[in-house]
């Protein structure tokens, strides 16, 4: 057998003795469960669970007769162990899977808008205390956001009605009345979002929580179209496609974050201090604004239209405050600021 | 299996013989309370059949073992070792139930589901398997877990190559050494830390502790680490200072900013509305819309009045309308030059 053949071989065996090691005591504690139902539990084909159980029972204690081996009984597709050998329980947690479990439940905890949030408290203290020394992870997780407003938009999502939001849309800088029919709440890199069915624009879209400025539940129910899908947002929640234009910045060192906190195609040394930076953007309103905002030492080096743009929009402007700008007049509105 | 070499089937067979007498080696350690040594297990545990006397055989038995003891620890399995007696030299093993058993974790259906759905959110990120894997224990444990189960908001959890090093050296106590690049430096610095602790603030991780070179506390953002977190030294080489607040480290230098400062635009009707919605006041003229906006730094304020180009004009005060003026003077003059007409970009 080959090295790697071996390596695999240590492998296969090292996460299936895992599994036989969880899996008596998993069926010890539900007597005449089905095999088909067992096996959706663990995650296993009913073939690799039939095959699981025919391992475990040429193992037992030493001695191996009859009396010592596991047993099992079957009746159809349905079985029970009769005799468990001593591995009554299941193995108690590694350093990893306390971490793993007490970390996420932190998360869970901390998340804005979360449901029953007093049950995901019980249920960390209750992993804590059974993972001892194990669970006292250094690991502390603070989410701060406008949790009543999330809790608010959580709970009319669970109604299940449709809802009628006033939605900033940065990209265009605009606001705009839609109706949308909520698919879920997601929290992604610490914001919270709703995605939803957009009446308006016919597809699944996310919506920040925070830009939304108000919303109203309608009398119908929301209705998801079957083709609407949720997004994977495991690679963040704007993933640039190549059909989006692309931009090019020349970015000094004092804008050089620019890169951390916006996705980049490619970002290389230019001269001196300079790096330049390769973005893909949806909206070329937005790259304007986007790059007058920055500062002092961000250029535009293409597409040869922003470059222009960005120019005559600051000129523009420099026009603008060569005029007079008139004294206060008109009458005062109240705002609501939420 | 189609598989030409029988590669795949050897594995199988490999992995089924091997899988086979590790469940065995532990049924056996779990039953004995004597430590039995290397050789009455290999007398006992089907699979460690050997010659003694003939060197090879014997050199390749205790390969194998020492082989399946690591993997049993790797598992977690906590092999204790011992002597029997004091008359016996050779060490032996076996397992204590109590160290071995998971305790009985009682937990209620709305909490078992709760931690289900803890455990997928790993689902794309580096502990993925661990929560997995410790979820299946609490189901062999005779805890039922709702599938369906949600709690309204699903977070999605990402985290940085970094963060299993740097939470181990802080579980141990240990000193690490890592490269540091941040985007206002040109190479990455390497920087010797005693971590206290990981801190996930507002969705980004960071590691808070001492800075061994600067002599102060430091926290650093994971995502900034290059390369390798490698330990160096002893575990639990210091102590953390007690009732240390990491979140606290963190939050000063990205909490929230008083803006206190209230700066009046001039704002052209149905533009800007970005800049609306954050509006304290709105006053309707006829020359556009008089906006009060709270800040908290010039230099901040400007940039996003900047942003809006000709659609806001900053009236008050001064030093905003200077700082906007600078601005626009500098971009404009670094965009001529790329932009004379027939010029390329």
């Amino acid at each position: 057998m080959t090295r790697t053949a071996t390596r695999a071989a240590t492998r296969t065996s090292a996460d299936r003795l895992a599994r036989l090691l969880n899996l008596v005591p998993y069926l010890l504690a539900r007597p005449g469960i089905e095999l088909a139902e067992a096996a959706g539990d663990l995650g296993v084909t009913e073939r690799q669970l039939r095959e699981d159980l025919e391992l475990l029972w040429v193992c037992g204690l030493p001695g191996y007769g009859p009396g010592d081996l596991i047993d099992m009984a079957f009746d159809g597709d349905r079985v029970t162990i009769t005799y468990d050998a001593g591995i009554d329980r299941p193995l108690r947690l590694t350093q990893d899977e306390a971490l793993a479990l007490v970390v996420a439940l932190r998360m869970l905890a901390e998340t804005p808008g979360v449901d029953n949030r007093d049950a995901v408290e019980r249920a960390l203290a209750k992993i804590e205390s059974a993972a001892g020394d194990l669970a006292d992870a250094p690991v502390a997780v603070r989410m701060p956001d406008d949790s009543t407003r999330v809790e608010a938009l959580r709970a009319a999502v669970q109604r299940g009605r449709a809802l009628r939001i006033t939605y900033y849309t940065a990209a265009r800088d605009e606001t705009t009345e839609r109706t949308v029919d909520p698919l879920r709440m997601l929290n992604v890199g610490g914001r919270a979002y709703l995605e939803a069915w957009c009446r308006r624009a016919e597809a699944v879209r996310l919506f920040r929580a925070d830009r939304i400025d108000a919303f109203t539940e309608l009398d119908g129910a929301a209705v998801v179209p079957p083709q609407a899908q949720p997004q994977d947002v495991t690679e963040g929640v704007f993933r640039p496609s190549v059909d989006l234009p692309l931009i090019t910045l020349r970015v000094g060192r004092g804008e050089r974050w620019i890169t951390e906190y916006y996705p980049c195609e490619r970002v290389e040394r230019g001269e001196g201090d300079q790096w330049l930076v390769w973005m893909r953007v949806t909206d070329l309103g937005w790259a304007r604004r986007f790059v007058l905002g920055l500062g002092p030492s961000v250029t535009v080096v293409s597409p040869p239209e922003l470059v222009e743009q960005v120019r005559a929009r600051a000129a523009a402007a420099l026009d603008a405050y060569a005029t007079v700008v008139p004294a206060a007049a008109g009458r005062a509105e109240p705002v609501d600021t939420h | 299996m189609h598989d030409p070499n029988g590669w795949a089937a050897s594995v199988l067979q490999v992995s089924r013989t091997r899988t086979e007498r590790l469940v065995n080696l532990v049924i056996c350690l779990l039953s004995t309370r004597r430590f039995l040594t290397a050789a009455q297990i290999a007398a006992t545990v089907p699979g460690y059949e050997h010659d003694p006397s003939d060197a090879r055989d014997h050199e390749a038995f205790q390969r194998k073992f020492e082989r399946d003891k690591a993997e049993l620890r790797e598992l977690g399995v906590p092999l204790e070792t011992g002597t029997a007696s004091v008359f016996d030299t050779e060490p032996g093993y076996r397992i204590a139930h109590r160290e071995y058993a998971l305790p009985d974790i009682p937990l209620e259906p709305d909490e078992a589901a709760a931690v289900g759905i803890a455990a997928r959110l790993w689902r794309h990120a580096g502990l993925a398997t661990a929560a997995s894997s410790g979820l299946a224990k609490l189901r062999a444990a005779g805890i039922d877990v709702d599938p369906q189960a949600t709690l309204g908001v699903e977070p999605m959890v990402t985290v940085d190559p970094a963060f299993a090093p740097l939470t181990a050296a802080a579980r141990d106590r240990r000193t690490v050494h890592f490269d540091y690049r941040t985007p206002d430096g040109d190479t990455p610095t390497g920087r010797r830390l005693q971590p206290w602790g990981v801190v996930c603030w507002k969705g980004r991780w960071y590691v808070v502790g001492h800075d061994l070179d600067r002599g102060a506390t430091r926290c650093f953002r994971l995502s900034r680490v290059v390369g390798a977190v490698r330990p160096v030294g002893q575990p639990g080489a210091y102590t953390p200072p007690a009732d240390v607040d990491l979140i606290s480290h963190v939050a000063r230098w990205s909490g929230p900013v008083e803006r206190s400062g209230r700066a009046t635009v001039l704002v052209a009707s149905g533009r800007a509305a970005g800049l609306r919605r954050w509006a304290q006041e709105v006053h309707t003229g006829a020359d556009g819309d008089r906006l009060v906006l709270p800040y908290a730094d010039v230099e901040t304020l400007a940039g996003r009045l900047v942003g809006y180009g000709p659609d806001v004009r900053v009236v008050d005060p001064p030093e905003v309308r200077e700082a906007v003026i600078q601005r626009l003077k500098e971009i404009v003059a670094r965009h001529e030059e790329l932009s004379t007409p027939g010029g390329q970009a």
